[in-house]
């Protein structure tokens, strides 16, 4: 067989050009599956979608929760009376991480009402167990949840509970507290989600 | 490190033929070492599957068949998903490559006699691929929803509708709809993307088994395996595909994508022809557009359906060009037993066969470009010429293929 | 066997040459440069301000507009009316059916219009509006006859009226030229109007197509590596075939 006579040893040159070609090909096949896993984050209709919202408060009464849907998730908005911020207090020996020491929060939220404004809580309305949307409970003491209920949120799904900041209870099947997203006041009444900064709005 | 690699591949090999199917089809399969510039469509023919069906799969996820949604769901993919436009492009440029690679691959398999005993099942396999492969790219073509997706569909489904007796009963149960509408997108959008694609994968993995087994053709239209070294049994003019033919079929791919590349990227239209100037205005099922033509693969053929403008035995001219157009691609499946020629390579063959291919090939991109023409009556005149002459080279072949003048065919190939 | 493949080579190209003899009326060359991002700031201006009352550009979102080197907040304080936000498709506030009654047929969605169309063919249209006392709008179009769409720049260009002339061929036959004339000038000048129309042309294919600066940039990144691996595998190729020759 004429391409066995002749057939050389693995020599270095060939050894050079499959190495230098495999490399070659591991650069082009990185280069074509980009695109590809690109082209499946959110698109500029998604982006579009998710655009910050712009919430009028002026409506806002103390103790009401208002709901708003920003990037398909509800977000709260509570105004906290006097009473359910001093019961806030009262609470922090019940509670995972009373000072939302874990990142759940961006840092102007970082604070005991976990929020810019003390009353407005805004706070996304998702358990941080398997995403349900907990129920506001703001009644005191109600015979399912105990007589220690100072108000707050709970998750009917598998009953995680939080207090009227979002923060979590111990012993609850949920392991933080809700998030707080990214928000900013445009003026007293008009209140930014989805952004804290006037240039990406 | 070496002998834990050995470990491994021995405890596959004692539950999956590994090794073995590697020695096979790759280190121990013997082709013939003459191959020449034809022999690369096969494998590029591969590559272009592979393409559609990886883009395929990522433009699914994007597209929406529904006759109100699909047009702007395509300009959404060009727009907004991230490098939706060259997933998108990818797709259009392969659908229309396809074609390219495979017409060159048949025309080889023309040339060289590759569908000559004992290779007659391994053609008519590639006749289903080849089938398979214009319903793939008829369905495809309709998803866009534009004006010539929209148009173009009618003319082919208006086809079913003439067939006699039960043409109507079957175009609606084709269509779900008294005419082509969302039901028929939606349908056409499953067929797509999930029944005929799997057919092909399918016909392409029986294609190469077959290939296997009776082994390569090559430009000399000898067999190798008749000529074995009586020590090893290994064909004496064969050479292990795999180093030799992988790197020489990895060199065509690169050629391959230079082409393919440079029209993604610098010409996606390809002046009309791969994506059509019509098909930027979504359907409007009210308005045909003034000039209306298939895209170019589909050209010859719909040449031939026009071409028949009388009754003939008290059947519809309609009717006959119809049978003519689906005659024009059934036809191939005959080539095995039409060719009586003693040799199968054309370098053997006498100057008849050269001529009528010649002819053959001419009377192709005649009718491809009469295709794309308004018909005017000289032009219906040309396209009756050359749709004779195409179907002469088949219908005669049995003649001229016997009393052609052919040369000895040489025992071993040439270098 | 070489005889084939030159005859294959020289049939590729029937089709194209006879392609290129095309349509009955001669289309002006549109003097566009899609890499012009002030041309193409012009010509969206025109755009919103004229073309957007009637028609629309869905599937196009204004904040794609950034390509053409306009930040958000011009865009949003410049180009949008219709106090959409930033990320919205460009729509327009014309119903359809409305539309319809008042012009007979809906105005076409511009986003792909170019590429239906052409850059060269919407170059000619917009220049060819003549007075037509006979059609409902009052305005004809030399290059698409009874066009629904009245000469929305007429201000700019003026109103030009038909002119026939009847002109001999020279081998004993005559024939018809039409031509435009201007009567009554407009606040621009021929040249000055030619420009204005090639910006909103340019803007149009940028429209048709917004990937396409990108597509061709990293079009020539891909095909700069490719040569470089034609080098590498013919190489490869080249060194192992030496057992076989």
């Amino acid at each position: 067989m004429a391409y066995m006579d002749k057939k050389k040893e693995m020599n270095s040159r060939r050894r050079f050009l499959i190495t230098a070609t495999s490399i070659a090909g591991g650069i082009a096949s990185a280069a074509v599956a980009t695109p590809f896993v690109l082209s499946m984050m959110p698109s500029e209709r998604a982006k579009a979608a998710g655009a910050p919202v712009e919430v009028d408060i002026s409506k806002l009464e103390p103790g009401m929760l208002l709901l708003v849907e920003w990037r398909g998730k509800v977000v709260w908005i509570l105004d906290r009376t006097p009473e359910m911020l001093a019961n806030l207090k009262k609470l922090e020996e019940q509670l995972a991480d009373p000072k939302s020491e874990k990142d759940q929060q961006p840092q102007y939220a970082q604070n005991e009402t976990r929020s810019i404004k003390p009353e407005i809580l805004v706070v996304e309305g998702v358990c941080t167990h398997l995403g349900c949307s907990p129920v506001y409970r703001k009644d005191i003491a109600p015979a399912d949840l105990g007589a220690d209920w100072l108000g707050g949120f709970f998750c009917p799904c598998h009953g995680s509970k939080f207090d009227l900041a979002g923060r979590v209870y111990k012993h609850v099947p949920a392991p933080t507290n809700l998030v707080v997203p990214p928000h900013m006041y445009l003026s007293d009444n008009l209140l930014l989600v989805g952004s804290d900064s006037k240039e990406s709005a | 490190m070496s002998k834990r690699l050995d470990a491994m591949s021995n405890w596959i090999d004692a539950r999956f033929p590994m090794t073995s199917t590697w020695k096979a089809h790759l280190t121990e399969y013997y082709a013939p070492k003459n191959f020449n510039f034809w022999y690369y469509f096969g494998s590029l023919a591969m590559l272009v599957l592979v393409n559609q069906l990886l883009t395929g799969i990522f433009l699914t996820m994007n597209y929406k068949p529904d006759a109100s949604l699909a047009f702007a769901s395509v300009e959404y993919i060009m727009r907004d998903v991230e490098f939706g436009w060259l997933i998108r492009y990818m797709h259009s440029t392969g659908a229309s490559m396809f074609f390219v690679v495979v017409y060159l691959h048949m025309f080889r398999g023309m040339m060289y006699g590759s569908y000559r005993k004992p290779r007659e099942l391994l053609w008519l396999i590639g006749m289903g691929i080849f089938f398979v492969l214009m319903m793939l790219a008829f369905t495809g073509y309709i998803l866009p929803w534009g004006q010539m997706s929209y148009w173009g569909a009618q003319v082919i489904v208006s086809m079913i509708g003439a067939i006699p007796v039960i043409g109507q009963s079957l175009s609606n149960w084709i269509l779900g709809d008294f005419m082509l509408s969302d039901a028929a997108l939606n349908r056409f959008f499953a067929y797509h993307v999930v029944t005929l694609p799997v057919l092909l994968v399918t016909l392409v993995f029986v294609h190469i088994v077959a290939l296997h087994e009776v082994g390569s053709n090559n430009p000399d239209g000898i067999e190798i395996k008749a000529n074995k070294d009586p020590v090893t049994h290994i064909p004496v003019d064969g050479i292990p595909f795999h180093p030799y033919y992988t790197v020489k079929d990895i060199f065509g791919v690169v050629v391959f994508l230079i082409v393919f590349c440079g029209i993604i990227f610098f010409m996606p239209e390809m002046g009309g022809y791969f994506l059509e100037y019509n098909n930027f205005i979504p359907a409007n099922t009210l308005q045909t557009p003034d000039h209306i033509a298939p895209v170019w693969y589909f050209t010859p053929y719909y040449s031939m359906l026009r071409a028949v403008t009388v009754n003939f035995l008290w059947v519809d001219a309609k009717i006959w060009g119809i049978v003519l157009m689906g005659g024009s691609v059934a036809i191939f499946a005959l080539l095995p037993w039409l060719d009586r020629s003693p040799v199968k390579s054309i370098r053997y063959k006498g100057p008849y066969f050269k001529i009528a291919l010649t002819l053959f090939v001419i009377s192709v991109f005649v009718l491809g470009w009469l295709g794309t023409k308004s018909p005017t009556p000289l032009y219906t005149l040309l396209a009756q010429i050359f749709t004779v002459i195409y179907f002469a080279f088949f219908v005669l072949m049995p003649w001229y293929s016997k009393i052609d003048k052919t040369k000895t065919e040489p025992t071993r190939v040439k270098e | 066997m070489r005889k084939i493949t030159s005859i294959l080579c020289i049939l590729c190209l029937v089709p194209l040459v006879a392609f290129a003899s095309g349509p009955e009326m001669k289309l002006d060359k549109a003097p566009i440069d899609p890499s012009d991002k002030i041309s193409l700031q012009r010509g969206v201006r025109t755009f919103v301000n004229y073309c957007m009352t009637c028609h629309s550009a869905e599937y196009m979102r204004y904040n794609r507009l950034r390509d053409i080197g306009l930040t958000e907040n011009q865009i949003s304080e410049n180009l949008i009316f219709t106090g959409q936000k930033v990320g919205e498709l460009m729509t327009t506030a014309m119903k359809k059916k409305d539309a319809k009654q008042w012009f007979g047929v809906a105005p076409p969605d511009l986003s792909v219009i170019a590429r239906s169309r052409g850059a060269d063919w919407l170059y000619t249209y917009l220049r060819k509006f003549y007075r037509d006392e006979t059609t409902a709008t009052g305005w004809n179009n030399l290059l698409f006859d009874k066009v629904a769409m009245p000469h929305v720049l007429y201000q700019l260009q003026g109103g030009q009226s038909l002119v026939v002339k009847t002109v001999d061929d020279g081998h004993g036959g005559q024939h018809e030229v039409k031509e435009l004339k201007l009567d009554t000038p407009g606040a621009l000048s021929k040249t000055e109007y030619d420009l204005y129309i090639a910006d909103l042309v340019n803007f149009l294919v940028y429209l048709g197509e917004p990937a396409a600066t990108k597509r061709v940039q990293l079009g020539i990144i891909v095909m700069l590596f490719l040569f470089g691996m034609l080098g590498l595998t013919y190489a490869l190729k080249h060194e192992f075939w030496k057992d076989i020759h």
